[in-house]
């Protein structure tokens, strides 16, 4: 009896049974790298190991946290980036179509039961794939890149029960934050999350990669959410001709019944409303209804996170046949190219546009503060990103609210935050 | 220090893209803007709990180490950053029952890590045990000096176990 994460750790590490605390070395099927984690801090750590890449069909490189470059700085580490991927043979290099954690799965190369590590937090975006993927920093990716290996320490995995259904104007969004304000940013304590339940299975794919990014907002290594139907349709149109791991079938990534060795978590989704996370910490949410008036002087609509193609319908849901409200900028930074191209065909992008938004470069944007679109010390931000922590999208002294992009979209309506439900077009 | 002191108060982003002299000089300056100047190597974090939450970006623990930090002890820690530290022979170590009521600045600190021991004062403190492939690590002045010797000694895999 083995739960969808010790299945995949046994694979990795070739051990018939793993239990939660064992100290494991895994062999790696992929890893993942931005501009920022990526060539530019591997590079060094390699020719100071004397070595190279152990595989470059293992490596994937996506560039998007210096993107477009603005500076010396940043035009220098995407030179670095194209060089090195040259000079290594990585054939797996995206440049600038997008976030990686959104790119990735586009790409079709996040598969069910694979053991995937990225240079990045939200790397557990992946587990929507029925994967084990998990943030590493650079020294952790030269060993990987080096000898194919990473360590482990074996997770409990917990269950988040997902019952009923999303009412109008909420989403996945909404799930994490309500777990973040119920349980705080260390509920998962970097072991494992398990979203299931009838919720999950009708959740769209990219609703899931929502709440598997954010498990890193919940203190969780990895979140995974178990292959189905879904998942299969998604990779059939983007990987057609793909090998399943050890010949079994995407079935086979699920864990057991009762096989659950951690925490029980449940939420009712049909009593589920509208959330926001006040400044400075995604644990600061509450139903907007909840939380004393603010006003805003930026609303975001960018990131992994929230940006994706249902994010911007969403957000257009909103906003269709209105504008913003004259005291607010709003910026939108598509999360992929792909996503962008696909709403503008619908007129998603039209109707933001014409609603007053400014569109900004398909990247990681404002969400991390690397670019030069930074908040100033008096701006007042609603974002539909993962973190609000103190200046991390500019000045010490800006202060960011996180809700969900719809309900980013009713504040840019109204500059101020605002429950979406009722302005559903 | 308190709770939850993140990568992005360790690591701002803006710095993100310069040298880790640049970056290292800002670390924590949205909290405390004489951190950088006020810190002495050898010096030792206590903190609450979630010290380092966040990003995954390794220069959070290597600014710390550039400012001569020795340890980073707190009552709970970022999965990521903890193994960042440790990979870079940083010391990051979990304490959950750590109290800092009348501790400050100049309350001299030790710590043990491979007995688990942490002395703060007169008082004493058990520290989260690691595994010896970590203790080894650290002790080889992190992951990159611990692959290599690996190497050297004819054996492979990243916790030395795969000969």
């Amino acid at each position: 009896m083995q739960t969808i994460v010790e299945k995949i750790l046994s694979r990795a590490s070739g051990a018939a049974a793993v239990k939660a605390g064992d100290y494991l070395t895994c062999s790696v099927d992929l890893a993942m790298v931005h501009d920022s984690s990526g060539p530019r801090r591997l590079a060094p750590k390699l020719a100071e190991l004397d070595m190279r890449l152990q595989d470059p069909d293992k490596l994937a490189v996506i560039t998007d946290h210096y993107v477009p470059a603005h500076d010396d700085a940043s035009r220098a580490i995407q030179q670095i980036t194209r060089d090195w991927v040259a000079a290594e043979g990585v054939s797996n290099y995206f440049p600038e179509i997008g976030i990686c954690h959104v790119v990735l799965p586009e790409q079709g190369l996040v598969q069910p039961g694979m053991l995937v590590v990225g240079g990045d937090s939200h790397s557990p975006t992946g587990g929507a794939f029925g994967a084990y993927m998990f943030g590493v920093g650079a020294t952790d990716m030269a060993a990987v890149a080096t000898t194919g290996q990473t360590w482990l320490k074996v997770p409990r995995t917990h269950l988040v029960d997902l019952q009923g259904e999303l009412g109008a104007q909420t989403f996945a969004k909404d799930i994490i934050l309500a777990l973040c304000g119920a349980h705080g940013m260390d509920m998962a304590g970097y072991e494992a999350l398990e979203f299931a339940g009838p919720a999950v299975s009708a959740m769209p794919m990219r609703a899931r990669m929502t709440l598997c990014n954010m498990s890193a907002e919940l203190g969780a290594q990895a979140g995974v959410i178990a292959p189905d139907d879904m998942t299969a349709e998604w990779l059939a149109s983007r990987a057609p001709d793909r090998v399943r791991l050890d010949d079994q079938p995407d079935s086979y990534w699920a864990s057991d019944a009762g096989s659950h060795d951690g925490r029980h978590f449940s939420l009712d989704l049909d009593t589920l409303v509208p959330q926001a996370a006040a400044p400075h910490s995604p644990a600061n949410a509450a139903a907007i209804t909840d939380h004393d008036d603010a006003a805003f002087s930026v609303a975001y609509i960018g990131a992994c996170t929230g940006a994706k193609l249902d994010d911007l319908r969403a957000a257009a849901g909103i906003l269709k046949r209105r504008k913003t409200a004259s005291s607010i900028r709003l910026l939108v930074a598509p999360a992929s190219r792909a996503d962008q191209d696909q709403a503008t065909c619908e007129g998603v992008m039209g109707i933001l546009e014409d609603a007053g938004a400014t569109v900004l470069p398909t990247a990681c944007g404002m969400c991390a503060g690397y670019g030069p679109n930074r908040l100033a010390a008096d701006d007042v931000c609603i974002s539909s990103t993962a973190r609000n922590f103190r200046g991390r999208m500019g000045a010490p002294g800006s202060r960011v609210w996180l809700a969900s992009p719809a309900s980013v979209a009713a504040a840019a309506v109204t500059g101020r935050l605002t429950d979406p439900r009722g302005m559903g077009n | 220090m308190g709770d939850g002191i993140d990568t992005d108060l360790l690591a701002p982003g803006a710095y993100m893209s310069g040298s880790l002299d640049t970056l290292s000089s800002h670390c924590l300056e949205a909290l405390r803007p004489d951190f950088a100047s006020a810190v002495r190597p050898g010096d030792i974090i206590l903190a609450g709990a979630s010290f380092g939450i966040g990003s995954s970006r390794e220069q959070a623990a290597e600014a710390l180490k550039h400012l001569g930090i020795r340890a980073i002890i707190a009552r709970s820690l970022g999965g990521i950053f903890q193994r960042n530290a440790l990979n870079l022979g940083l010391p990051a170590i979990a304490c959950p029952a750590l109290d800092l009521d009348g501790v400050d600045e100049f309350t001299s600190t030790d710590v043990d890590i491979a007995a688990g021991s942490l002395t703060i004062g007169r008082r004493q403190f058990a520290t989260e045990a690691l595994p010896d492939f970590l203790l080894a690590m650290i002790a080889d002045g992190g992951m990159l000096a611990h692959l290599s010797s690996q190497h050297a000694a004819g054996t492979t895999g990243v916790k030395g176990d795969v000969t």
